[in-house]
């Protein structure tokens, strides 16, 4: 039973995923994270603990780094969400999906797309400088396979040409 | 087209997927008929469920069934349906078998919905009552009746029977130490919950399980229900992690096939974190070491002897102490191994199971004897480097672990360090330098491989092995793109498929020395094959070229003095009229070389911590890990598998403790925020060596990496944090209360 018009409790939501207008009847305990996954079926934002924190299902929710299990679908009626599919896909990488592969930044992949979004955020922020910040600032992305220095090295490769790339313009 | 690939850095040929959010993990396949199942876990520990009451939950609109131990598709009880590949000796703890509850968190009810929205509403709503009886969950409560296990686990050697005097050799021994090490009980805790969606084809069942073998959960649904062997298929290509959490089959899996057959559509079952905490971990385990040595550190006498948790119903083994016989020279050793029951589910195997536990505390032991020798505590594992596994008394197949000390040492700088605790200070921080030896065994296990190559001049490679984050899926490209000289892109691997030539579970670091020799016997076998054709060829300038006189590179076959006379692997096919050929290989490990040799890897692990002492918080602010694992087979994910076990070693060290509490007989801190597992912050600097070690174990002399990582890893941190402090904390994790 998918949550149609008209059926009771169900509230219509209006959001942009990726770029694609998206309408749908929601349950109000539907997550953003759910919606994602079960309904647009947009696996790539992973479920690691349902509580906010993992980060494994960091996603951009008008630009900002979020972590969509703790959003209620209906609270984001309206904005802008960008999930990893988003970003790039093979053949297209963005710099970061790249930077993660050439750094491998990754071992089982489920932290994954939470820490690429989580770091594309981060850079945005312009809030790290160091490592040391990079570290404190992703600390809400958790690997269990213990990638940490890896990802640093991606994270921080990835900062480093963009900050040669603003020099020469 | 590079030399080769093997021995390489090459980037993994499943990343692309895995960073655009396209690999697909056991429960993100979707289904047409999909119902989503939650688990309702019990909340006493033991005892009897008197009734339940399922009214509110059957009422909750989208509910489709509530399966419990009085209403459920019925299974076979024998035990041996029950027994998979990875099962300790026992009988397994079947979900919704009876009334009976054997642990806290137990599945008791399952709840399908139509919406994972309504299931997880509708479970929270699921009334059960209880008859609760006492339970002890802590094995230090049960000490008093630990026991030898009468059977033993099949591939857990138990400890080696006594040899010399250890006894009389302690008494006599002038430098003596001797303490009491205990671990935490630890929770895997892959990133990817557990899950498995079943889909409902008309009968047949296509099992999408988050498992480390889908040959294991193939048969053990087979065995569990009953079910012809052609109806079960069993796919798992990507897995988020397990660290042994996959080895054997969990309940949701059952569960998820109990509702499939009851309702006949397809079911998906996800576990929340907090039943993450419901089934297998790392047994807490208390051990006892005494170290007997001469006055220049040299051993006398070594005893340890452990006493390990298991539940009610298996015995759950590992090896922790036989190591303690093993890694240095010595001939008076006494090693014992006992278990003591709790009312919890079984323990499991967790990364390096048995040695990260017991290496930690004869690490921490050596460690406590060079300060009581006065000797540094490099030099005293130099002064008893075992040249010799005299636990089986037989030569090692190879063991560079010297190399690992010295190039270790050099890399890390412990020359810098003074010998005095608390003699090293930075700013308002102590400083401490730490060493530890880290052992696993290289094992390897019978797989099977295909290896089929198309007219287009692609290969694939197959085998039903599992990459779990481990780097298979590389590793069988590189070593198939070389055996045929083709481009690594050119090369296609399946693996995590039921239906692809047999392998067991992936555990053990087992996984790359034996899919990795099958897949290499299977396209050894495709250029015969390839030969074969190229010379049957009309006017074939390879006529009489035999197999040791040809090279193949390039997408063709050559004559090796005279390259230029040479077939490609698509006229070759061409002309025998071939779509498509194909080679299977069966690898099995090498018998007499195994009962000649004693084949381990071996690393060095030293580790920098800064204490502040006024807060009690230790960071880890460097560890240099020097490995010797046989031939490496790519330099990239090699290196990440030392860097995942390292950093599961800091966490052993400081951060994970699942916290039993004696009245409720449950872990108490069933999350990540409670439960700790290393962050971003916590991991600082981590330098990997693997030192150059040949060996003859397999033809291309792999060893294996997933384990040795973690080994000796969480005993360097401690030995750091005492020589920061000088305070020795044998029961990890040295939380700060623990310092202040």
């Amino acid at each position: 039973m998918v949550y149609v018009s008209g059926a009771p409790g169900a509230v219509t939501v209006s959001l942009t995923v990726n770029g694609k207008p998206q309408t749908l009847s929601v349950a109000p305990s539907t997550t953003v994270l759910d919606l994602l996954r079960e309904r647009l079926h947009l696996t790539g934002t992973k479920k690691g603990c349902d509580q906010g924190q993992c980060g494994a299902c960091t996603v951009l929710i008008d630009g900002r780094r979020v972590n969509s299990c703790l959003q209620l679908a209906v609270m984001n009626d309206g904005r802008e969400i960008t999930t990893i599919e988003g970003l790039g896909a093979p053949g297209g990488l963005h710099p970061m999906q790249e930077a993660f592969v050439a750094h491998d930044a990754f071992q089982c992949g489920y932290c994954t797309p939470g820490q690429i979004c989580s770091a594309v955020a981060l850079l945005k922020e312009g809030r790290a400088r160091t490592r040391a910040e990079i570290r404190e600032l992703m600390s809400g992305n958790l690997c269990r396979c213990g990638a940490y220095t890896n990802i640093v090295d991606a994270v921080e490769a990835v900062m480093g040409a963009g900050a040669s790339q603003e020099a020469a313009e | 087209m590079p030399e080769g690939y093997v021995g390489g850095a090459q980037p993994r040929v499943d990343g692309p997927l895995k960073v655009s959010g396209l690999a697909q993990y056991a429960g993100e396949f979707p289904a047409e008929d999909l119902a989503y199942g939650v688990v309702v876990s019990s909340s006493v520990a033991k005892g009897r469920i008197l009734r339940f009451d399922l009214e509110a939950a059957r009422a909750t609109p989208g509910v489709v069934a509530i399966l419990t131990h009085k209403d459920r598709p019925t299974v076979t009880t024998d035990a041996e349906s029950h027994q998979d590949q990875a099962a300790p000796p026992g009988l397994p703890f079947i979900p919704l078998l009876d009334e009976r509850i054997v642990y806290s968190g137990q599945p008791v009810a399952l709840v399908v919905a139509e919406t994972f929205e309504a299931a997880r509403g509708a479970a929270a709503l699921v009334r059960v009552e209880y008859e609760a009886e006492p339970a002890v969950v802590d094995v230090a409560q049960r000490r008093d009746s630990a026991y030898d296990p009468p059977e033993k686990r099949d591939g857990v050697p138990p400890p080696p029977p006594p040899r010399g005097d250890p006894d009389g050799a302690f008494a006599a021994a002038p430098v003596k130490v001797s303490g009491d090490y205990r671990i935490a009980v630890e929770h895997h805790n892959p990133m990817e919950p557990h899950a498995s969606t079943v889909f409902w084809r008309g009968g047949k069942l296509v099992v999408h399980d988050k498992v480390q073998g889908v040959t294991n959960t193939k048969a053990f649904v087979v065995n569990m229900f009953g079910l012809p062997e052609d109806d079960v298929r069993v796919l798992s290509p990507f897995v988020g992690g397990a660290f042994g959490s996959g080895l054997r089959p969990q309940y949701q899996l059952t569960l998820a096939v109990m509702a499939a057959l009851r309702l006949k559509r397809s079911v998906r079952v996800t576990l929340t974190r907090d039943q993450m905490f419901t089934f297998t971990y790392r047994p807490d385990t208390l051990q006892t070491v005494a170290l007997g040595a001469g006055p220049d550190g040299r051993l006398q006498s070594i005893r340890h002897d452990a006493i390990a948790c298991t539940s009610t119903y298996e015995d759950y083994q590992e090896a922790v102490v036989n190591w303690s016989g093993l890694i240095y020279a010595c001939d008076n050793v006494s090693l014992s191994y006992r278990l003591a029951k709790v009312d919890t589910a079984t323990p499991g195997d967790m990364r390096a199971p048995g040695a990260t536990t017991g290496v930690y505390a004869l690490e921490a032991a050596i460690d406590e004897l060079a300060y009581a020798a006065k000797v540094d505590p490099l030099e005293l594992r130099l002064r008893n480097y075992a040249e010799r596994d005299q636990n089986d008394d037989k030569p090692f197949s190879s063991k560079e672990l010297r190399a690992c000390y010295e190039r270790g040492a050099e890399a890390f700088g412990w020359s810098r360090r003074s010998p005095e605790p608390r003699s090293m200070r930075e700013g308002r921080d102590l400083v401490g330098l730490g060493v530890a030896t880290g052992c696993w065994e290289a094992m390897m296990q019978p797989h099977s491989a295909r290896a089929t190559l198309t007219a287009d001049g692609k290969l694939e490679v197959a085998c039903a092995t599992a990459d779990i984050g481990t780097g298979t899926y590389t590793i069988l490209a590189q070593i198939a793109a070389d055996a045929l000289g083709l481009p690594i892109d050119d090369v296609a691997v399946r693996i995590g498929d039921s239906s692809l030539p047999m392998a067991p579970v992936e555990g053990g670091s087992w996984a790359a020395a034996s899919a990795g020799s099958a897949a290499q016997m299977a396209c050894a076998a495709l250029r015969e094959e390839i030969l074969k054709h190229a010379r049957a060829m009309e006017n074939s300038p390879l006529a009489n070229a035999a197999l040791d006189h040809v090279v193949f590179s390039g997408g063709r076959v050559a004559r090796a003095d005279d390259p230029a006379r040479s077939i490609s692997y698509a006229d070759a096919l061409k002309s025998a009229g071939r779509e498509r050929i194909e080679a299977k290989a069966d690898f099995a490990p090498d018998e007499e070389f195994q009962k000649k040799f004693a084949a381990y890897t071996h690393s060095a692990v030293f580790a920098e911590v800064r204490v502040d002492e006024e807060l009690g918080v230790v960071r880890v602010t460097r560890i240099v890990s020097a490995i010797a694992a046989g031939k490496i087979l790519n330099q990239m994910t090699a290196r990440s598998q030392i860097l995942g076990g390292v950093v599961m070693g800091i966490g052993m060290a400081l951060h994970e403790e699942s916290m039993p509490d004696r009245r409720l007989g449950r872990f108490m801190n069933h999350n990540f925020g409670e439960y700790h597992i290393p962050s971003h912050a916590d991991v600082q600097d981590i330098e990997v060596i693997f030192v150059d070690e040949a060996d003859e174990a397999n033809p291309l002399g792999i060893k294996g990496l997933g384990e040795i990582g973690i080994v000796g890893a969480a005993a360097a941190v401690a030995n750091a944090v005492f020589h920061a402090t000088g305070k020795r904390v044998r029961d990890l994790p040295i939380t700060p209360d623990k310092l202040l």
